[in-house]
């Protein structure tokens, strides 16, 4: 296939379709709304179904019907309408029903703005649901890695039952780059505990209600294998001039692209800077960050919030390196000189410090 | 039509009823497999259960099933029937579920005209949390929630929620019958045979409305309760077709 310019929002879309993505569920809200547009204009041509709901909990619910009949489904939305869906969410992961969610970040708390932000870290990462529960957290940097990711979402999310959160921006849902798509899929296989209707065999039902506390128990040690396994499996990052770094920049999504020039900046001025993009946000890249801090000694979390990844980095350092943050919320984008000026500084900084010791 | 004394092909025998005595599901569960078994459906069928005192479902019935969290059974219900419009396709709700909680997926999946059948329980009050005031609650009428007796002033009136779909051009069969009596039992069964009739047909939203008994909370025996869905409760839903277009009847 050819390379094409397209938004992000639109890539998110057509890389659904080519997954086999059969059935979208939305409601309008921005920066996402070309997300659901494009999946109108285009989901039917395919075979699919388009409902625009009444709101994002019938958006969400509507998912899990469709997901119930082993179906590839989406849903999409910003962050107050994945507020919305989280209820809908624990569910799914409590029938270990497989969806591909997409959240298109802007700023907050309460309605916010229509800005790029990054403050629902948090809510994707720690179960925004209720429930004893984990989801995998996709966090593409590029509308390529939209595409790619979005179609491998599907797999990871049909692979493990479980929903999947595909997390990006407003700045990344309206950026236009060039992509190439994959191949549509063909055939997918038949998911053999989905509800088909009984036919001539047993029929079956999907129950999230567990009365019995000894079996709900079962089912949250079920649940927690396999997130230890997909914690195995899963994980995704991207190293960025490591290999002789004396200081680690950690961001992801639009952050790591600002990052990355930030980093070119003060690598002309003689710092050694390097970046750890994690690709998924749970289950989140420790292992690395935790090699690196046996001989790096800085770390510089960068985020559009005031601190949310913050903590899993702090969490898999464990005091063993030096972490400070630099944020810009509320859907404020931070510039590369900015950044550079903040690694800059925080290394001369250590430098003196490293002297007075 | 008449009632059978053989056990239906589409409910589970080894179940021992939770329903408390003189409730109104028992028998309406029945009707819906009798129903399935006789129209050759069950086969094919997805049946969503609601939160609330048929949160189980599931147990009864022999069909495949999945349970909705509390009001979102017509959005499950769309999501399974758009992905696969050769199924039959179920939605059983109660009047917290349908006309509280649950009140924009009930007016949207209608306004939609979704091709899925609603079998809506309505007993005038919350049966499994313990008896609080429901939308259809009766003005008067006393629960946990409204001891003095549902007062308009503070707890509005009673939500007509059947008629108001009814009103809607994508509703194509909407009837409200009670479980009083054998003759209403043998009508209610009819009117749900006519919105199954009205899925497989594919015109349109079917809802059927069962006024059902809550002795347990209504505080009443259940020959009371029975008595009092004819004199009281049918009073303020009066029993009928709201709307019919099958062919001949619009």
């Amino acid at each position: 296939m050819n390379k094409i310019f397209m938004s992000g929002n639109h890539a998110f879309a057509e890389s659904a379709i080519r997954a086999g993505c059969r059935c979208y569920f939305g409601y309008p809200i921005t920066p996402q709304n070309e997300l659901g547009e494009y999946m109108a204009a285009n989901i039917r041509k395919a075979g699919g179904v388009f409902i625009q709901s009444e709101s994002e909990i019938a958006a969400i619910n509507m998912t899990i019907g469709s997901a119930a009949t082993g179906t590839r489904v989406m849903t999409s939305s910003s962050s107050p309408g994945i507020s919305l869906k989280q209820e809908g969410l624990s569910f799914l992961a409590g029938f270990e029903l497989p969806a591909v969610i997409v959240n298109v970040m802007r700023g907050g708390p309460g309605l916010g703005n229509i800005a790029p932000a990054q403050g629902d870290y948090f809510q994707a990462t720690r179960g925004g649901g209720h429930g004893d529960y984990r989801m995998p957290v996709f966090a593409p940097g590029t509308v390529q890695e939209i595409a790619d990711i979005t179609f491998l979402a599907f797999d990871v999310a049909d692979k493990y039952r479980t929903p999947v959160m595909i997390l990006g921006d407003g700045m990344m849902g309206q950026t236009k780059e060039p992509v190439v798509f994959p191949e549509p899929i063909g055939e997918l296989p038949v998911k053999e505990w989905a509800l088909r209707s009984m036919g001539d065999g047993p029929s079956k039902y999907l129950a999230s209600l567990i009365l019995d506390p000894a079996a709900m128990e079962r089912h949250n040690w079920k649940l927690y294998r396999k997130y230890k396994e997909i914690e195995r499996n899963e994980v995704r990052y991207e190293s960025y001039m490591i290999d002789d770094a004396d200081v680690v920049v950690i961001a992801y999504g639009t952050t790591a692209r600002i990052a990355k020039s930030a980093i070119k900046r003060v690598r002309d001025d003689g710092i050694r800077a390097g970046l750890i993009r994690p690709i998924t946000l749970w289950p989140f890249p420790k292992q690395i960050l935790q090699e690196l801090a046996r001989k790096i000694k800085q770390f510089i979390v960068f985020e559009m919030s005031t601190g949310q990844m913050l903590e899993d980095v702090q969490l898999s350092i464990l005091g063993k390196a030096d972490i400070s943050f630099y944020g810009r919320p509320g859907g404020v984008v931070p510039t590369p000189l900015e950044l550079a000026r903040y690694i800059y500084r925080e290394c001369q900084n250590k430098k003196e410090l490293d002297y007075e010791t | 039509m008449k009632l059978k004394n053989e056990w239906p092909k589409h409910y589970k025998r080894e179940v021992i009823t939770h329903y408390c005595p003189g409730c109104g599901h028992g028998v309406v569960h029945r009707i819906v497999a009798e129903l399935l078994e006789e129209m050759d459906l069950g086969k094919k069928t997805i049946g969503v259960n609601p939160a609330g005192c048929a949160v189980l479902a599931y147990k009864y019935f022999d069909f495949d099933m999945i349970e909705a969290a509390h009001g979102r059974g017509t959005a499950l219900a769309t999501g399974i029937k758009r992905s696969r419009p050769d199924l039959f396709v179920l939605s059983y709700q109660g009047d917290g579920d349908l006309a509280a909680i649950g009140t924009a997926e009930t007016i949207h999946s209608a306004s939609r005209g979704e091709l899925f059948t609603v079998i809506f329980i309505n007993n005038a009050v919350y049966g499994m949390t313990g008896g609080q005031m429901a939308p259809t609650t009766l003005k008067g009428q006393k629960t946990t929630t409204s001891p003095d007796g549902r007062n308009p002033k503070y707890e509005g009136y009673p939500l007509h929620i059947t008629d108001i779909v009814a009103t809607f051009p994508g509703v194509a069969y909407a009837e409200r019958v009670a479980i009083k009596s054998p003759a209403s039992i043998i009508k209610a069964k009819k009117a749900i045979k006519n919105a199954f009739q009205t899925q497989v047909d594919g015109l349109g939203y079917s809802i059927i409305e069962v006024l059902s008994a809550c002795p347990t909370n209504w505080k009443m025996s259940p020959v009371d309760s029975m008595k009092w869905i004819n004199d009281v409760l049918e009073k303020e839903f009066p029993l009928g077709v709201l709307t019919d277009k099958r062919k001949g009847n619009s």
